[in-house]
């Protein structure tokens, strides 16, 4: 009140000066971002909730006596030929799959005539729509028997690279065709990524490399290829992902008996962590349950491991991903 | 280096699209020509038919001849791909790869061509190559760096060191200066000045004091009215184009009366 006394701004004259650090936000924006923020904060609790279930679930097997863990000697023993298992099938149809799908991507977006294009585009997002078990039971019925009469060519001739080691499986049923059928699985998932970012190129880059008289391949080793280098490994950690984690496929196909090992071709096969919940899950109960749901925490683990070099390999080279 | 070019009658499709026609030019060797007309009158297809750059369209074909040195860049069993690494171009909006270096911008073209390249002679050539484009003394400590990371005009330096690194015969600017401020295009039209002791230079260019600033040579491209095809209205040395041209329309154009 005291201030009322001299004559000059009134207290509503000088408020707004004070209130008006703040910027002006327009409703619009305010909801959005409150969106937005929601959406983000959403998939980090759904998150957290994921990997505290398994958390809390796990710790019983890991404070269990190893005797009464399957197999009696252990967690570790149990989930390290899974885990082995996991990443050798994963890593077979990344091998596979990551070349084959630059390729078509390639072919789509740079060589194939407009309308084949088109129609090949169609076909390959029609192989992701494709249930996994349609996959599973296409490579233990079909796939699976065709590849005996290759496995046992490949005993034969190439027996002293340790992957082909054989004896030659009967049923076809091993490591190798489980990591073709996922190859064939995760293939979309490349191409579609490495189609998308190919056809991103800037036309002045592509122009840049033709007009020093690069030929359309050498155009795409200069141009292409390089800008789209962080979509490649996109989208094979997303194929990678699935690869990781796929379970029916997997367990349709694989003929599952021992332990670790690199032959490829032999009965003997290590399951996946995926499969072999999904396989064991039905009949298991009490310290089972735990078991499983803690190997399913550690497949949890190096899937969040997977992306974490992805991303490390693709910020690496930031400066130069043509960004700025 | 530095070699003539021949348009002789040359009309350019687009399908059957004819955008332009009846073109007859004659480019001498180590001059600089400047292109000028109003927007969308054929200059820029001009340029690119002469490197073959305009054939990345689907569809677009060339009529008549266009010559080198009288050998027929058009001719039977002649790859596009060879016309483009003697026939260097440099385009409107700077484009250096930005996965590249500074270092591998500038011998991307030589790569190309060969292989195999002690790393003194890549060394040396890279020097030459970015001195040729007043670029050196700017870049010489971050040649490790990404081309991306240089400004606008540096990057269009940087791409002319890359279109000359590979010794080509002529050298095409399809308007290098409109993306730049007026410092970075007063150092390329300085540069434009020194390259035409070794090159044969063919520039479109939208502004015309540029035109008569840089070039010995100056062709008028007019087009009457939409979807008929642009014409080479008239060419002479640039003082008369500017001064006392032939045709009314040039002189309309180059006095500001339309375009």
């Amino acid at each position: 009140m005291s201030t009322e006394t001299t004559p000059g701004p009134s207290p509503a004259d000088t408020q707004p000066p004070v209130t008006s650090t703040r910027p002006v936000v327009q409703p619009g924006d305010r909801i959005f971002s409150g969106l937005a923020k929601g959406a983000g904060i959403l998939i980090l609790v759904v998150l957290a909730g994921v990997a505290a279930f398994l958390l809390v679930e796990a710790v019983p097997a890991f404070t269990a006596p190893s005797a009464e863990i399957p197999g009696g000697a252990g967690f570790a023993a149990y989930v390290i030929p899974l885990v082995f298992g996991t990443l050798l099938a994963a890593v077979i149809a990344l091998v596979i799959a990551t070349p084959l799908a630059v390729a078509v991507a390639l072919f789509i977006t740079h060589y194939a005539p407009r309308r084949i294009a088109q129609g090949l585009g169609y076909v390959v997002d029609l192989l992701a729509a494709v249930p996994s078990i349609v996959y599973g039971l296409w490579g233990a019925g079909t796939l699976a028997p065709a590849s005996v009469a290759l496995m046992v060519w490949l005993e034969n001739n190439l027996g002293f690279i340790p992957f082909f080691a054989g004896p030659a499986s009967t049923t076809g049923r091993t490591m190798l065709v489980a990591g073709v059928v996922l190859a064939v699985m995760i293939l979309p998932i490349i191409t579609a990524v490495s189609r998308e970012v190919f056809l991103q190129t800037p036309r002045l880059h592509e122009e840049a490399a033709l007009a020093l008289g690069a030929t359309r391949w050498e155009m795409i080793r200069m141009a292409v290829l390089p800008f789209g280098r962080s979509g490649i490994i996109s989208g094979a950690m997303l194929g990678l992902g699935r690869a990781l984690g796929e379970t029916m496929a997997v367990a349709i196909v694989l003929s599952v008996s021992g332990g670790i090992t690199f032959n490829l071709i032999g009965n003997g096969n290590p399951s996946t962590i995926a499969a072999n919940i999904a396989l064991q899950f039905p009949e298991a109960s009490g310290l089972g349950v735990n078991v499983l749901i803690a190997s399913g925490l550690v497949l949890f683990l190096i899937t969040l491991a997977v992306n974490s070099i992805a991303r490390f390999i693709i910020n690496r080279r930031r400066e130069f991903s043509g960004a700025n | 280096m530095g070699k003539a070019i021949d348009a002789k009658n040359l009309n350019i499709y687009y399908g059957s699209f004819l955008a332009v026609e009846g073109v007859n030019m004659s480019i001498r060797p180590k001059t600089v020509t400047a292109l000028i007309g109003p927007s969308g009158c054929g200059k820029s297809t001009y340029l690119r038919s002469i490197n073959r750059m305009h054939e990345v369209i689907p569809g677009a074909r060339v009529e008549g001849r266009l010559e080198l040195d009288g050998q027929d860049l058009y001719g039977p069993g002649v790859d596009p791909v060879g016309v483009r690494r003697q026939i260097g171009m440099v385009f409107q909006r700077p484009n250096p790869f930005p996965t590249m270096s500074i270092y591998d911008n500038v011998i991307a073209g030589m790569r190309l061509n060969s292989r195999k390249m002690r790393k003194d002679a890549t060394d040396q050539l890279v020097e030459k190559s970015l001195r040729g484009a007043n670029l050196w003394n700017e870049v010489k400590d971050r040649l490790d760096k990404p081309g991306s990371g240089l400004s606008g005009g540096q990057q269009q330096r940087l791409c002319i060191a890359r279109a000359i690194a590979v010794q080509p015969d002529v050298l095409l600017m399809d308007e290098p200066c409109s993306a730049l401020d007026p410092i970075s295009t007063l150092a390329i039209e300085d540069l434009i000045n020194e390259l035409k002791m070794d090159y044969t230079i063919v520039i479109v260019t939208h502004n015309m004091q540029q035109a008569a600033r840089v070039s010995d040579y100056t062709g008028f491209f007019n087009i009457e009215g939409t979807g008929k095809p642009g014409k080479l209205v008239e060419m002479d040395e640039t003082k008369t184009i500017f001064s006392q041209p032939t045709e009314k329309a040039t002189e309309d154009y180059v006095s500001g009366r339309f375009g």
